[in-house]
């Protein structure tokens, strides 16, 4: 709405209504809204307000806009005369007034709209401002509460709108999933872990949705970190095994830990993707928004392991300097908290103390968590500190106060003696409430441990005289009454003084006396039996009916008659049976059931629309849905990636946990990253041999040579599939040997940097392997056993993998040896890595320093439009290098450069490696920019082969031949080309594609056709390519894309490759 | 989520209401107003109700009740959170937020809350994207604008809505830049009867005051960051930042807003730096008591401890008192039973006391609690944790900023019981 202006570019009809008759008095317009904002009916008016709609003056306009969504469902005839209006806006240039169209029409519930609505959704969620996604987002739920028959198409549109990368559309479009498809969890499997990424830049309404809906989520996939705790707890008899790490090791199968649930025996490994979780939302507590800081502590509540939770305390109680409003939900949640995790709050104790100043609701909620706090230890204490609230004038504080103590007093038996003490004292209290209260309590207590408290009792009896409140009168006659044995001289006149009074009494205490009456009947009937018949008739001619009812039943029980009834003979056991002890317990207790920090929580009944929060699985499920395919890699080996590559630079404290954290975090932790230097030297070469041949003019007899090598290797490899790893692993040692004797500088470059090619392997480990989305899609759990069981050397593997890893391995290779074995080649296809390092600076014209850049077809962190450049450094000089930066660029139009961080220090012989960012803007010209040393100067440029311009998309058949069909025409370039014999296997042919250019193998159907996929980075065309070698050796190269030049030069490039 | 708005006043009067979705009626504040007749004290009132078909919930501000009304499973936080926002824009356009305020710029109050909730789902709510959706009002505007006609809405399109930095409106300048940092100091505490100190905390807050041009960066860091236990920032503030070098490096909002607010870690000992001498006592049976009290500085680092008041309530059989202060200037309010002491500044020399006679209601029994004592005082130019701004750096603009710090100590919730 807030875009307004721009409307008054609708000339037209609307010019009419112009300015000079509404701008200064816009009719009925503001009285209007004064109308409505005063609740009143202003109806009336709709035909004069809505005339106002094209009216230019914003602020009639706006105005107009909240009259019109007030009272359209009223009037709905007259509201449609105002959608033209929007509908224009929906397809005007500027973003914002798209965007203000759409919120406006979406907002009038006209239920004839609907099938706009729709449509204009549909438009704006793929609109490419992400604004106007997001108002699309806003305006789902709209629509859904309007006509929840159009719930399938707006899944549809949600799907779409989830799978967005952009914070602005996050948040909106999760709240529309919460209130159209919350059931729809399998939406969210594909976009959790961008979901956890961008969680810390969504703005803060929007990260307490997510939040919410990650821990549903969570607990549907994960399986609880706590589970082997738990199981302790439930059988503490097992607790002889000593500690659980004992436990859950399963040092010695016993029996009787056979029968122990299967996962109680495997060392309990966190899932990547909880722990991602639990990383991400932990920055959050740090929020400055209330909201946001409990949802991050609810989830950390039901999700995190118990060792971790400690840190949402100190969080939860800085709130608690917040408005009163704010302590009073979030004292709600310490209360269920404290309950559950003592110990987190214990430290804390002191900032629950009471201040006289505190509202009422406030001090009680506070009492009950320092009740749920108290132990053996701050007793004393918590204790000391009631005595001061004892004296409280709040009457309802003070009688709070008594019942917890009484609850100090069940829970710990130290200080029963202690707190008994106190009440009775309290018992001569002025106040009365502050009595009542206390006898309620002192009864609850002396039911525990009747026989040592006569003298209590006795003092007890002394009260009736004085004290009035019923409650507390019926509780000191039930007491002598249960133990009358304990007290037989005082019984029997309190009876009798209550006799006298008994028709004044209330109705409760009434019902006490006839007890107390029947059961000194029962023990010492000689003394009472008159008192307790006149008790009976006084009651049988009571007012209540329960009192006449009760004296009646009385009667007939303790007083035999002529039948001789059998029930009178077992009257002592029916009344003076030994009675349990009532416990006390917090109001809080189990309220974990519900979701903490949400509505249902605090009122402790289902709210309308509240999602149980689904207990943990048995099982986790398949964490590999979660893998995601398209288009930067998989996030998973992406944030891995990202990890290392940032190391060098920013010590980030992120760096620091690995991905698969195991919850003990001991020596069974799998740590890949330790072992990784150590296979490096195998597989670095692999990565050199199949590095890919690059078109470029200084293509070196030496790197053919590798090409035959590898075509070699290759064969050798088709041979022995099944044991393909091995295969691989022999392959890149034998022709280590071979490279050994290449030029010495190479030799050199693999020695001195293990960065870039562990880098590379890394990179290599944990790609994706597009083409098999038939058979189950490999994630990262690949990553470890690929390496793990056959290529690391036994020193550097601690233990075995866990099971569920390995597992998935088994199945991931059983599908890999299934498939046609055109596939077995692809699933190397990531293995070819970047291409090949080109100089940049030579060593002679950079006096020493030797510049080197290797596009890393990694995508660039913080910008996916950039191309990443892997720029190497060596220092061959004797003099360190310092200061070394990226000076003054001057870029031709549109391309933009991201630096790498300025490198302090480049000693001799030392070599470093450096990201930077290119953003070519979808062409080939070279970026030039300054390098400078603090000495020196040097102008370098760096020229892209056109196929680094692009990076793979992932898309099924089907969809790329859809794709396909609309790219046709001008944008479709055809060659023919004769493969040479040396592509007679469909793996070279692959491996050349892509190693030309950045693109995806799409899963094809026929035996000699290829497809793959890509989108170019900065506009993001899809650039689709297809080689057809059916006929023979005479193949046809078809590349689909936008981008004419582009897919121009790709094809050129591509038939070279091939053709070589 | 939000479905309405009630503002209600404290006579029960509800004198603005807004509905995002269909209108939900009036009546439905017939259950909160039960509620508040239950409660007795406004500050009682529980923050969320359940009615049968809603549920409401509530935030008490300056003397309003902002109501709102939900329809399904909402986290209660993200209500109380949002409404307070709503009040601190209020606030922070008209200069306050009571009900003559309120219904004075009905129009924009409509427009604000139109910006701020999209469909009950909160859409702007920054103050510097809302300031240049929807332009204060100021007294020349207004003037201009009843001249001219024009209007208070902005005619630029909420760029800061699109932008990464969604906190600052773009194309900010100014003639003079200056940045200002406030370091406000809060001492919580509870003193016992003894004088011995039951509870204290330090809590701190950083207020700043923006006014640069462009789009600065800016970094600010401490001579000693590792007194800061636990903090929670502003938005704009780069958390990996902070982690990794206890900087505070941002682009800040313009105009005033909070950076950070922190706690100062509990293991370390705080000064307190008053002290009270108490001595209230009720005599049995008879009408009256007596009441002496005196304050003198303890622990105030050498500087003058001023602005001290002592408000009291006294017990509700208190009839009237009858007081002698040797310095500043009391009141007793007999209806609420409140007695507040405005003292001003200490002097050594002369410490001041308050002494003299309560009238008790005859008849009534005494009352057994002596009243407890909240004391506010400030201390200038002193941040009593010891926290010291080291420096500001700004990169991104070419100008001089003018830079300043100011640090003041006050009480918070410092209460003495006796």
């Amino acid at each position: 709405m807030s875009a307004a202006p721009a409307y008054s570019e609708d000339k037209g009809g609307s010019s009419s209504l112009g300015e000079p008759e509404y701008g200064h008095d816009p009719k009925g317009v503001l009285p209007g809204n004064g109308m409505i904002a005063r609740g009143k009916n202003a109806s009336d008016l709709f035909p004069a307000v809505v005339k106002n709609v094209a009216c230019k003056n914003i602020e009639v306009k706006k105005l107009v806009y909240v009259y019109l969504v007030r009272y359209a469902e009223e009037q709905q005839d007259l509201a449609l005369l105002s959608i033209s209006t929007f509908q224009r806006g929906l397809k005007d240039p500027n973003q914002l007034i798209r965007a203000s169209a759409l919120r406006v029409l979406s907002s009038i519930r006209v239920p004839i709209i609907v099938p706009i609505m729709m449509l204009a959704i549909k438009e704006a969620a793929s609109d490419m401002s992400p604004y106007v996604r997001k108002t699309a987002a806003h305006a789902i739920p709209k629509l859904y509460s309007l006509d929840s028959d159009q719930k399938d198409q707006l899944i549809e549109v949600i799907e779409k709108l989830l799978a967005d990368k952009t914070t602005l559309v996050a948040g909106s479009v999760v709240m529309a999933f919460e209130e159209v498809c919350p059931e729809r969890i399998d939406l969210i499997h594909k976009n959790y872990r961008k979901l956890c990424n961008l969680l810390i830049d969504v703005e803060e309404w929007g990260q307490v949705v997510i939040i919410n809906m990650l821990t549903r989520y969570a607990r549907t996939q994960f399986l609880s970190p706590n589970k082997n705790e738990s199981l302790l707890e439930e059988n503490p008899e097992k607790a002889f095994y000593g500690s659980e790490e004992d436990e859950s090791k399963g040092s010695g199968p016993g029996p009787e830990e056979a029968a122990a649930p299967l996962a109680a025996r495997r060392p309990y490994i966190m899932d990547p993707d909880h722990r991602l979780l639990l990383r991400n939302t932990k920055p959050l507590l740090q929020s400055r928004s209330a909201a946001v800081v409990m949802a991050v502590a609810q989830l950390y509540f039901h999700l995190a392991p118990k060792a971790e939770v400690g840190v949402i305390a100190k969080a939860l109680v800085r709130l608690l300097r917040s408005h009163s409003e704010v302590q009073y939900v979030v004292l709600q949640n310490v209360a269920t908290m404290s309950i559950k995790r003592r110990g987190m709050f214990e430290p804390y104790l002191k900032s629950f103390y009471i201040r006289s100043t505190d509202p009422t609701q406030i001090k009680i909620l506070k009492l009950e968590v320092l009740t749920n706090l108290a132990n053996e230890t701050n007793i004393p204490t918590v204790l000391r500190e009631f005595q001061t609230y004892i004296r409280s004038m709040d009457k309802d504080f003070v009688a709070a106060t008594i019942q917890a103590i009484g609850r100090c007093a069940t829970n710990i038996g130290r200080v029963r003696d202690t707190c008994l003490n106190g009440l009775v004292q309290l018992l001569s209290n002025r106040d009365e409430l502050v009595v009542a209260e206390s006898v309620v309590v002192i009864k609850k207590l002396l039911q525990m441990q009747p026989s040592q408290h006569g003298e209590i009792i006795k003092h007890l009896a002394k009260l009736t005289d004085n004290i009035q409140v019923p409650m507390a009168r019926a509780s000191i006659l039930w007491l002598i009454g249960e133990y009358c044995e304990h007290v037989p001289r005082i019984a029997p006149d309190v009876l009798r003084k209550m006799a006298k009074s008994f028709t004044a009494e209330e109705d409760i205490v009434k019902l006490q006396v006839i007890n107390l009456a029947a059961k000194l009947y029962l023990t010492n009937s000689k003394q009472t039996k008159l008192l307790t018949q006149y008790v009976l008739s006084l009651a049988k001619y009571d007012q209540n009916y329960d009192i006449r009812d009760r004296a009646r039943f009385t009667r007939q029980l303790i007083v035999p008659s002529e039948q001789g009834g059998t029930l009178s003979r077992h009257a002592k056991k029916l009344f003076l049976a030994p009675k349990p002890a009532p416990v006390l317990e917090s109001s809080f207790k189990d309220r974990d059931h519900f979701q903490l920090g949400s509505l249902s929580h605090l009122l402790n009944a289902k709210a309308t629309g509240y999602q149980e929060l689904p207990d943990w699985p048995e099982e986790a499920p398949d964490p590999s849905v979660r893998n995601v395919e398209v288009p930067e890699w998989t996030k998973c080996s992406n944030r891995e990636k990202r990890k290392e590559k940032e190391k060098p630079f920013y010590s980030d404290s992120e760096g620091e946990s690995g991905p698969t954290e195991s919850a003990d975090s001991g020596e069974n932790g799998m740590t890949p990253h330790k072992s990784a230097p150590q296979y490096h030297g195998l597989l670095s070469s692999e990565n050199m041999v199949l590095s890919p041949i690059c078109p470029s003019s200084d293509q070196s007899e030496e790197e053919q040579k590798k090409v035959k090598r590898k075509k070699k290797a290759h064969e050798r490899k088709e041979t022995s599939e099944s044991s393909e790893e091995e295969g691989s692993a022999s392959d890149s040692s034998s022709s280590e040997s071979e490279s050994a004797s290449e030029s010495e500088e190479e030799e050199e470059e693999d020695q001195a940097e293990p960065d870039t090619w562990r880098r590379k392997t890394v990179r290599t480990r944990g790609c994706p392997i597009p083409s098999l989305s038939s058979s189950p899609p490999i994630g990262r759990h690949y990553e470890l056993p690929l390496i793990s069981p056959t290529v690391t050397p036994p020193s550097i593997q601690p233990v075995s993998p866990p099971r569920v890893v390995s597992n998935s391995l088994v199945t991931d290779l059983e599908g890999l040896t299934l498939t046609d074995s055109s596939l077995a080649p692809s699933l190397l296809s990531p293995v070819m890595g970047p291409g090949k390092r080109q100089e940049l600076l030579h060593r002679v014209a950079g006096e020493g320093l030797a510049i080197e850049y290797v596009f890393s077809r990694q995508p660039f962190p913080g910008d996916p439009h950039m191309v990443s450049v892997c720029i190497h450094f060596s220092n061959s000089s004797d003099t360190p290098v310092k200061g070394l930066h990226v000076g003054v660029t001057h870029q031709q139009s549109g391309i933009r450069i991201q630096e790498f961080p300025e490198i302090e220090s480049l000693a001799p012989g030392d070599s470093v490696t450096a990201i930077m960012g290119i953003n070519f803007s979808d062409s080939t010209q070279a970026a030039t920019f300054q390098l400078c040393t603090q000495t020196r100067q040097f102008y370098v440029s760096i020229q892209p082969p056109v196929g680094e311009l692009m990076a793979p998309v992932f898309m099924s058949e089907n969809e790329f031949k859809k794709e396909q069909a609309k790219l046709t025409g001008m944008s479709e370039i055809t060659e023919k080309l004769t493969l040479p014999d040396t592509c007679s296997n469909d793996h070279i042919i692959v491996q050349r594609v892509t190693a030309t250019a950045n693109l995806g193998r799409i899963p094809c159907g026929a035996p000699d056709e290829y497809r793959f996929a890509g989108r170019t980075l900065t506009s993001g065309s899809l650039v689709l390519l297809t080689l057809d070698a059916r006929v023979g050796a005479a193949a046809q190269l078809t590349v689909n894309s936008e981008k004419m030049v582009i897919g121009t030069m790709l094809v050129k490039d591509v038939i070279q490759a091939l053709t070589q | 989520m939000i479905h309405s708005l009630f503002l209600i006043n404290c006579s029960g009067d509800i004198f603005l209401e807004k509905h995002w979705k269909s209108v939900v009626s009036q009546s439905v504040c017939d259950y909160f107003f039960e509620a508040q007749e239950k409660a007795a004290d406004v500050e009682n009132v529980p923050p969320v109700i359940s009615t049968p078909h809603h549920y409401l919930i509530s935030i008490y501000r300056d003397k309003l009740f902002f109501v709102s009304v939900i329809q399904t499973e909402v986290p209660p936080l993200f209500v109380i959170e949002f409404l307070h926002r709503v009040a601190d824009t209020f606030q922070d356009y008209f200069g306050e937020c009571s009900e003559a305020a309120i219904k004075d710029n009905v129009v924009i109050v409509y427009e604000l809350l139109e910006e701020m909730l999209d469909n009950g789902f909160p859409l702007a709510t920054e103050s510097n994207i809302l300031k240049e959706l929807i332009k204060p009002p100021t007294i020349l505007r207004s003037v201009v604008n009843s001249i001219t006609g024009s209007s208070n809405v902005g005619d630029t399109l909420p760029t800061g809505q699109l932008s990464n930095i969604p906190w600052r409106r773009a194309g900010v300048k100014y003639t003079n830049n200056e940045a200002y940092f406030d370091v406000i100091e809060e001492i919580d505490a509870i003193i016992d009867k003894s004088g011995s100190t039951v509870f204290a905390e330090i809590q701190g807050v950083i207020d700043a005051c923006i006014k640069l041009s462009g789009m600065p960066d800016l970094s600010l860091s401490f001579m000693n960051p590792r007194l800061l236990d636990d903090v929670s920032f502003h938005p704009c503030i780069r958390f990996k930042r902070w982690e990794s070098e206890r900087v505070l490096s941002f682009i800040p909002p313009d105009g005033n807003f909070r950076l950070i607010s922190y706690r100062v870690s509990s293991q370390n000992l705080v000064a307190i730096p008053v002290y009270v001498k108490h001595n209230i006592s009720f005599k049995e049976n008879s009408s009256c008591g007596r009441f002496d009290i005196t304050i003198g500085p303890k622990q105030n680092m050498g500087k003058t401890i001023e602005g001290i008041t002592v408000t009291v309530h006294m017990p509700k059989v208190v009839l009237n008192m009858n007081l002698t202060a040797t310095q500043g200037s009391y009141t007793f309010d007999p209806v609420t039973k409140v007695l507040t002491w405005d003292v001003g500044k200490i002097t050594p020399q002369k410490l001041p006391s308050l002494k003299g006679l309560v009238n008790l209601q005859s008849g009534a029994p005494k009352p057994e609690e002596n009243p407890s004592l909240n004391i506010q005082f400030k201390i200038q130019q002193l941040a009593i944790s010891g926290l010291k701004v080291n420096r500001l750096d700004m990169y991104g603009e070419k100008y001089k900023p003018f830079k300043g710090v100011k640090y003041i100590t006050k009480a918070g919730k410092f209460q003495v019981r006796t």
